[in-house]
């Protein structure tokens, strides 16, 4: 189906979105749409999946003038849009999530809707259990069935949002060929939103540059890639270079540690970082890195071994409290105890003796409640100590797990200061908050919610609240996300620190990020850590067969 | 105790959780699309009373006008019982959907609001007699052995219970609007996506499910705790709720909740006979503390042991029979753009 895109605008309020952008799209041909954070390529593509209304402009599939009035509209029309994160119910089983407002049948068939599964999914090379719950799916799998629904119902133009963004690299693959094959054997027109030029220039035929809501051109690819980080850029940015660094003292030590998540356990794992390097954790998604990064920030128990952090063992503090609910089953006996030697000797009753044991189970389980309160309540935990000596943990999920989404920047700063006072110093706060902003370049004043801020200036406000100095900073995903000219900043950031002596350790799933940083590499597969590699000593291969489970070439 | 005793026992049992049987399915259904209804306790009192004056008044018309012995009244109470039910649903659907307001606030206001209301406007109608649903045994079926005399020897009110579990849960695991129910109360964004209207779906399940709360109150005071007085069944909405989530969202596995809930109660009162000396206090707590012990139990890793042991064919029944999974939209206002 051939697709225009003639003059279209959007505004919100002031911004302009999308700034008068023609395009027009060929059938079997596969388009690149780039652009930095914030260029406009999601609105686009919202525009002409139906979410959006454009403020004007038209749309003509194949030479007709068209307009949405809601994104199944679209579908029904054959526009199908694959979003990051799909549109589909985790709560269902996959047959189910692949029939809802499929048919309009009263009953539900899901015998022949799995049927119908397999039968699409292996027209298109993707094997999805119709049994499984979408939420005991991996991502991949989740895009792959959503692709599945979205061909089975007609699309012929399909729009991929940032579709290799957490999936493994095998899925990457698989996807790429599928999208290839619809394209050049099925005549799709396929559109991939993205900021990797990596991917468009592997896989696209055609690459459209967005810039600040305008078209800055089109080129067929492959092409040099400084050409289109002109387009995107206005000039070509050099990727930050790594800096050599004199190893100092051992920061982080660990001897034969073990600990694992519900899902996967990592076994006798043994590394040193020392001040200044930085240590990168390679490896698919869910092979053990982030159990790693979690078990030496205390946030895993570690089940066998010790985590040394400046030679000191890293461990809670429990109290004595902590005994009291031991006591519980003590009193317990007792009690059971006394009442049938009472019962036995016939000096009560069996309602009595019924009453002992009720009072005996009341006491037992009043103890074991306060003790675990007050002990809960004096407890250090391992991670509490793990900030205390100079450790900080930055997660992967800004929203999830790093910031609070309805409390402001200057709020942040009262909760992550290093020194905390009864009633809050909301003026010192501020100001401090104020030179941070400032100084990381985060576009929010304090007052400002994070939930109101972009992805990329959320990222940069949990760097900000990282207290100084610091003796190990473990990162997740530091730059997932963002465009490569904050990527860039937020290394730089890192390089910082690392001349102040910090030994950093991070787990990431994009090699360039891998290579370009570290000193040395780990790769997981499974939950085995490979041998650690020094940086200049490796190479992509080596490590992409690594990751894929494979063993050391040179072993 | 004898046999007929015990039957005797468990036949009421059953006649006690039907209603509460209603509000659980009621419940389950409105937040299976994503609207929590908090005003259930207010809800049952209100149209418990509703229920009871419109048979009480309809019934001296007809026999005003010569009519005995007709089944209208006992019917327009439950008709009058139901539109309650809707009103109120409807006002807290509006209030979150339309007004975008905390449906947890609006229910809590409301409940404190309509039990008030109920007591306010039953005042006149407290303690006299009135009229009931009919005795109606199943022919044939009442004569089985035990079973007769324990599921087929009730009246229509609760016959039609067990009936609207059934239905619910037919509807709501074998349908395609079913489908489009439970899509809508996990992820709304990807129902509106596929062309599925999640407010106006909400509207309707909302006042479906308030229609089975008002009947569930009608049951009581024309069926299970006959009449009306002050604060007649207060207590029980809330203990609905509480089966609601003890059930997992799921119709089949919330009317067993309610039975439970029904058994012990029957317990208690039996103990309660064999032990005079106890305090009553202690055997009425026995309910909490068993659903206290589910409860736990769901929420640890005893249930995934239990997977673990039986036979491999077995587990992904299993698995999947004792999975629990909230509505992940519960309570949250969807805004369609």
């Amino acid at each position: 189906m051939r697709v225009e895109l003639q003059d279209i605008h959007k505004a919100f309020g002031q911004v302009h979105a999308n700034d008068g952008i023609s395009l027009a799209l060929e059938p079997g041909r596969i388009y690149g749409l780039l652009g930095e954070n914030g260029a406009g390529k999601s609105t686009l593509m919202k525009i002409l999946s139906g979410y959006q209304l454009p403020t004007s402009g038209t749309i003509r599939l194949d030479d007709h003038a068209i307009s949405f009035s809601s994104p199944s509209d679209a579908l029904r029309q054959g526009i199908g849009m694959l979003y990051q994160d799909p549109l589909d119910f985790p709560a269902l089983l996959a047959v189910e999530n692949f029939q809802l407002a499929y048919q309009d049948n009263l009953l539900l068939d899901l015998k022949s809707g799995a049927e119908q599964l397999r039968t699409h999914g292996a027209r298109f090379g993707f094997a999805i259990d119709p049994h499984a719950y979408v939420d005991t799916l991996t991502l991949g799998e989740r895009q792959q069935a959503e692709l599945i629904r979205l061909l089975s119902l007609g699309a012929e133009v399909l729009i991929l949002d940032e579709p290799t963004t957490g999936i493994s690299a095998e899925q990457k693959e698989v996807l790429f060929d599928t999208m290839r094959h619809l394209a050049h054997d099925e005549q799709k027109t396929i559109i991939l939103v993205s900021h990797k030029l990596e991917e468009v220039q592997q896989l696209c035929d055609e690459v459209a540059v967005l810039r600040r809501g305008k078209l800055m051109g089109t080129k067929p690819v492959p092409c040099p890639t400084g050409d289109l980080v002109r387009l995107m850029f206005g000039e070509e940015i050099a990727r930050t270079q790594k800096q050599s660094f004199n190893a100092g003292e051992c920061v982080l030590k660990l001897d034969n540690i073990t600990s694992c998540s519900e899902e996967l356990s990592i076994e006798d794992i043994s590394l040193e970082i020392r001040e200044g390097e930085v240590l990168g954790l390679a490896g698919l998604e869910g092979s053990g890195q982030q159990i790693l990064l979690q078990a030496c920030a205390g946030l895993l128990p570690v089940s066998n071994g010790t985590v040394l952090l400046d030679n000191i063992p890293l461990e809670g503090k429990s109290s004595v409290f902590s005994r009291i609910p031991k006591l519980a089953p003590a009193v317990l006996i007792v009690g059971f105890a006394w009442s049938l030697i009472r019962l036995l000797s016939q000096q009560i009753m069996g309602l009595h003796f019924a009453g002992g044991i009720t009072i005996s189970l009341l006491l037992a389980g009043l103890i074991w409640l306060i003790g675990t309160v007050l002990a809960a309540w004096s407890e250090q935990s391992p991670y509490h100590a793990f900030q205390q000596r100079g450790g900080a943990y930055v997660p992967a999920g800004r929203l999830e797990e790093g910031l609070i989404a309805e409390l402001s920047l200057t709020e942040h700063m009262a909760l992550a200061a290093a020194t905390h006072t009864f009633i809050i110093d909301w003026e010192k706060h501020r100001a401090e908050i104020s030179g941070r902003i400032q100084q990381y370049s985060i576009v929010g004043r304090p007052a400002t919610l994070v939930d109101e801020l972009s992805g990329g200036n959320q990222q940069r406000a949990m760097l900000a609240l990282l207290n100084q100095p610091l003796r190990l900073l473990l990162l997740e995903h530091p730059t997932r996300g963002l465009d490569v000219t904050s990527a860039n900043w937020v290394w730089e950031l890192f390089q910082e620190r690392r001349r102040e002596g910090t030994a950093i350790m991070f787990m990431s799933s994009d090699l360039d990020e891998l290579f370009e940083h570290s000193d040395r590499v780990a790769v997981f597969s499974s939950g085995a850590m490979s041998r650690i590699l020094k940086t200049e000593e490796t190479s992509v291969d080596e490590l992409g067969h690594l990751i894929g489970g494979h063993r050391l070439l040179t072993d | 105790m004898n046999d007929t005793q015990i039957i005797k026992i468990l036949a009421s049992i059953i006649a006690q959780s039907a209603p509460l049987m209603l509000a659980v399915t009621g419940e389950t259904i409105t937040e299976r699309g994503g609207v929590i209804n908090l005003s259930l306790d207010g809800t049952m009192l209100l149209s418990a009373m509703t229920g009871f004056v419109v048979a009480l008044q309809s019934n001296l018309m007809l026999e005003g006008m010569g009519i005995t012995g007709n089944m209208l009244p006992v019917l327009l109470g439950f008709a009058a019982a139901a539109l309650v039910g809707i009103l109120a649903a409807l006002l807290i659907a509006w209030g979150s959907i339309r007004l975008r307001q905390d449906q947890v606030a609006i229910g809590f206001v409301l409940t404190l609001l309509l039990a008030d209301m109920a007591n306010f406007l039953g005042q006149n109608h407290t303690r006299i007699p009135g009229p009931s649903v009919a005795y109606m045994p199943i022919p044939l079926l009442k004569d089985i052995p035990a079973l007769g005399p324990m599921f087929f020897s009730h009246n229509l009110a609760i016959y039609f219970a067990f009936l609207v579990v059934g239905l619910a849960w037919w509807w709501t695991y074998k349908t395609q609007p079913g489908l489009r129910l439970r899509g809508v109360g996990d992820r709304p964004e990807s129902a509106f996506a596929r062309g599925i209207k999640v407010n106006r779906l909400r509207y309707i399940y909302t006042a479906i499910g308030g229609a089975l709360v008002g009947i569930a109150g009608a049951t009581y005071s024309l069926s299970i705790k006959l009449g009306w007085s002050d604060n007649h069944i207060l207590g029980i909405g809330w203990i609905a709720l509480a089966i609601v989530i003890f059930g997992g969202w799921h119709p089949v596995r919330g009317a067993f909740g309610a039975i439970l809930y029904g058994a012990t109660k029957a317990l208690a009162t039996v103990l309660q006979q064999a032990f005079p000396e106890v305090p009553v206090v202690l055997f009425n707590s026995l309910q909490w503390l068993l659903m206290l012990g589910v409860l736990l139990l769901a929420g640890s890793k005893g249930l995934q042991r239990l997977v673990d042991i039986v036979p491999r064919p077995l587990q992904r029944p299993l698995a999947r029979s004792l999975r629990v999974a909230a509505p992940q939209s519960l309570g949250k206002v969807f805004v369609e753009e």
